[in-house]
């Protein structure tokens, strides 16, 4: 079986096991042990929480460098929409584009041109497929199709099946450079500038055989390479092809305002995608058509990797959409089967007890009892982010009921009562009463 | 296995919490997304018709392997007309409880379209007793 790949890992040696990423965690994915944060690697869905939280910078995003461009003939950037909001007003994104070729790539493809695309898809879907169990989700943020696949399975079939942006830019980029340059399709490498780890990780282990996509390179990286390579002159100069409604999906809400159909309704930030997907789950908001869920607050341009102060790149990127809003939409494929999800995206049932639902069941039973009888005040202290995931761990024999302290307190103060106890008993010669008899004797109580 | 839980009615502050509970219960015996998905939306619904419409209650989860009954009971007014409840859009929910965008009349209904089987007793001023089952596949 692959190995499952996800991007977000643990620096080792600034982790000093401190319990602050644990409790933020949305699938409980992390444990301290040894001094040490753990990812559960099935469980975690690269939503990037865990980097904002850690106070020692312990956290990272496994991202591809920029040395990779070398293992192609022909290189294309594939720049998410949020990167356009990173600059001052007058970098424009005719500058920034440029930029990017001085900085070794040979194309350019933005991933704005392809939501446009994608919006189109999704609004030629909702039309036709009217008896879909509503509201539909985006596919569009890696971090949440992870989650429902982890937290939320029943709520599978509510996910678009067309791809996201990025692969669709990634496959429109490589069909562009073909034709232009007359190579091979895997001569070329398609890099996406990510705003996240989630991307990384639907470039790595995509829901589907293979990405369009070749590498990631994190956003900010990209970001510090280009300040310099701003000033230089270009190769040639590209004008952005992309309009305000593609670059608007960078930020949240944006997409609905591309889509601008039926009843939509946006939601961003890890926790209140959760609830929104359990008011779903209950079988609410069913006269909702479309749900954008974001994982990050405020969209992508509030992604882990992302240099610039989200708030301040929400309005430059408010300004861009109103002054590209009269482009022309893109030429793109007016063929559903060219955004549709090939296939169905699985469920990864990582939060059970175990595999057998007769041995589950056991588990849980006595788990209960188990969290029945821990202190409750889920400090944090046992490595597990509360005393109920303790509770889970110990069955799964992943933990030990002494792991947390108010016990393993409660135990030591028995065996200290039990010492002093024992200290309090004298030896004979220190002067306690000792009773002389024909047999050795005993002590006088 | 058996989980129960209290119901007050009226608390909307904790309305759903039950149901909620029982829903991570489910996950962790791995049952079937299914039967997760009904079993939740079956919860929900009773726990919210105790909050909405009785004075207090308890809503019960039996689970095994093959099948998940979710029971609530509750003190309360009853339903005198169970085939007319179960009618879409049919409600005696009071008018400050629809503002609250609750008491749709949707609940029976939404249970038994979730329930393989199911079986609602009620007797007017006492209380009802609703028993549902979900076979996991
Ligand atoms: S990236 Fe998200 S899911 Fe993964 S360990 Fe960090 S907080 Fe948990
Ligand atoms: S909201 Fe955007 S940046 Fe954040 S995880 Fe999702 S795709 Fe990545």
């Amino acid at each position: 079986m692959q190995q499952y790949f996800h991007s977000v890992r643990l620096d080792e040696e600034k982790c000093k096991g401190c319990t602050n990423c644990i409790k933020h965690c949305p699938t409980e994915a992390i444990r301290v042990r040894k001094g040490k944060a753990r990812i559960i690697e099935e469980r975690c869905i690269d939503c990037g929480e865990c980097i904002r939280i850690c106070p020692n910078q312990a956290k990272l995003a496994i991202t591809d460098c920029l040395e990779k461009l070398k293992d192609f003939k022909y290189t294309v950037a594939l720049p998410a929409p949020s990167f356009y909001g990173q600059f001052k007003p007058e970098v424009t994104p005719s500058r920034v584009l440029s930029a990017l070729l001085a900085l070794g790539f040979h194309d350019v493809f933005e991933v704005a041109l392809a939501a446009e695309a994608v919006s189109w898809a999704i609004r030629h879907y909702m039309e036709v497929c009217v008896d879909r169990p509503r509201p539909l989700i985006s596919s569009a943020c890696p971090a949440v199709v992870r989650l429902i696949q982890v937290r939320f399975p029943s709520l599978l079939e509510h996910i678009i099946p067309i791809e996201s942006p990025m692969e669709i830019a990634g496959r429109m980029a490589r069909e562009q450079a073909c034709r232009k340059t007359g190579l091979e399709p895997d001569e070329i490498g398609t890099f996406f500038i990510t705003p996240c780890p989630a991307k990384v990780t639907e470039v790595k282990q995509p829901s589907e055989g293979r990405s369009s996509v070749d590498g990631a390179i994190s956003m900010a990286v990209v970001y510090g390479a280009l300040l310099k390579r701003l000033e230089m002159p270009a190769p040639y100069p590209v004008a952005p092809r992309a309009s305000g409604v593609g670059i608007g999906w960078g930020r949240a809400g944006g997409e609905n305002e591309a889509i601008k159909a039926g009843s939509l309704l946006a939601v961003d930030g890890i926790h209140s995608v959760i609830s929104v997907l359990e008011e779903i789950e209950r079988g609410g908001l069913t006269d909702i058509d479309y749900l954008e869920a974001q994982a990050c607050t405020g969209g992508c341009i509030g992604g882990p990797l992302v240099p610039q102060n989200p708030f301040v790149a929400r309005v430059r990127m408010g300004n861009l959409v109103k002054l590209y809003s009269a482009g022309e939409p893109g030429d793109f494929p007016r063929d559903f089967d060219y955004y549709r999800l090939k296939t169905p995206i699985p469920a990864r049932p990582a939060l059970t007890l175990a595999k057998d639902p007769q041995v589950a069941l056991a588990r849980l039973e006595e788990a209960e009892r188990i969290c029945a009888e821990l202190p409750g005040l889920d400090c944090g202290s046992c490595g597990s982010p509360s005393c109920r995931a303790l509770a889970e761990d110990i069955v799964q024999g992943y933990a030990r009921r002494s792991y947390c302290i108010f016990e393993l307190r409660e135990r030591l103060q028995q065996l200290a009562e039990e010492m002093v106890e024992l200290a309090q008993k004298q030896p004979p010669a220190m002067g306690r009463d000792w009773k002389q008899t024909r047999d050795g004797g005993g002590e006088t109580d | 296995m058996q989980l129960k839980f209290q119901v007050k009615g009226m608390d909307f502050s904790r309305a759903g919490q039950a149901a909620t509970k029982i829903k991570k219960a489910l996950q962790l015996a791995g049952m079937d997304p299914a039967t997760m998905r009904k079993a939740i939306i079956i919860a929900y619904e009773a726990e919210m018709n105790i909050v909405i419409h009785a004075y207090h209650g308890t809503l019960t989860a039996n689970i095994t392997p093959h099948k998940v009954e979710i029971i609530a009971e509750d003190v309360g007014p009853g339903i005198p007309d169970i085939p007319l409840a179960m009618q879409e859009g049919y409600s005696t929910a009071p008018p400050h409880i629809r503002e609250m965008g609750f008491g749709a009349g949707m609940g029976l209904p939404n249970i038994k379209k979730s329930a393989d089987e199911l079986d609602i007793q009620s007797e007017v001023n006492k209380g009802t007793k609703l028993w549902a089952a979900v076979f996991n596949n």
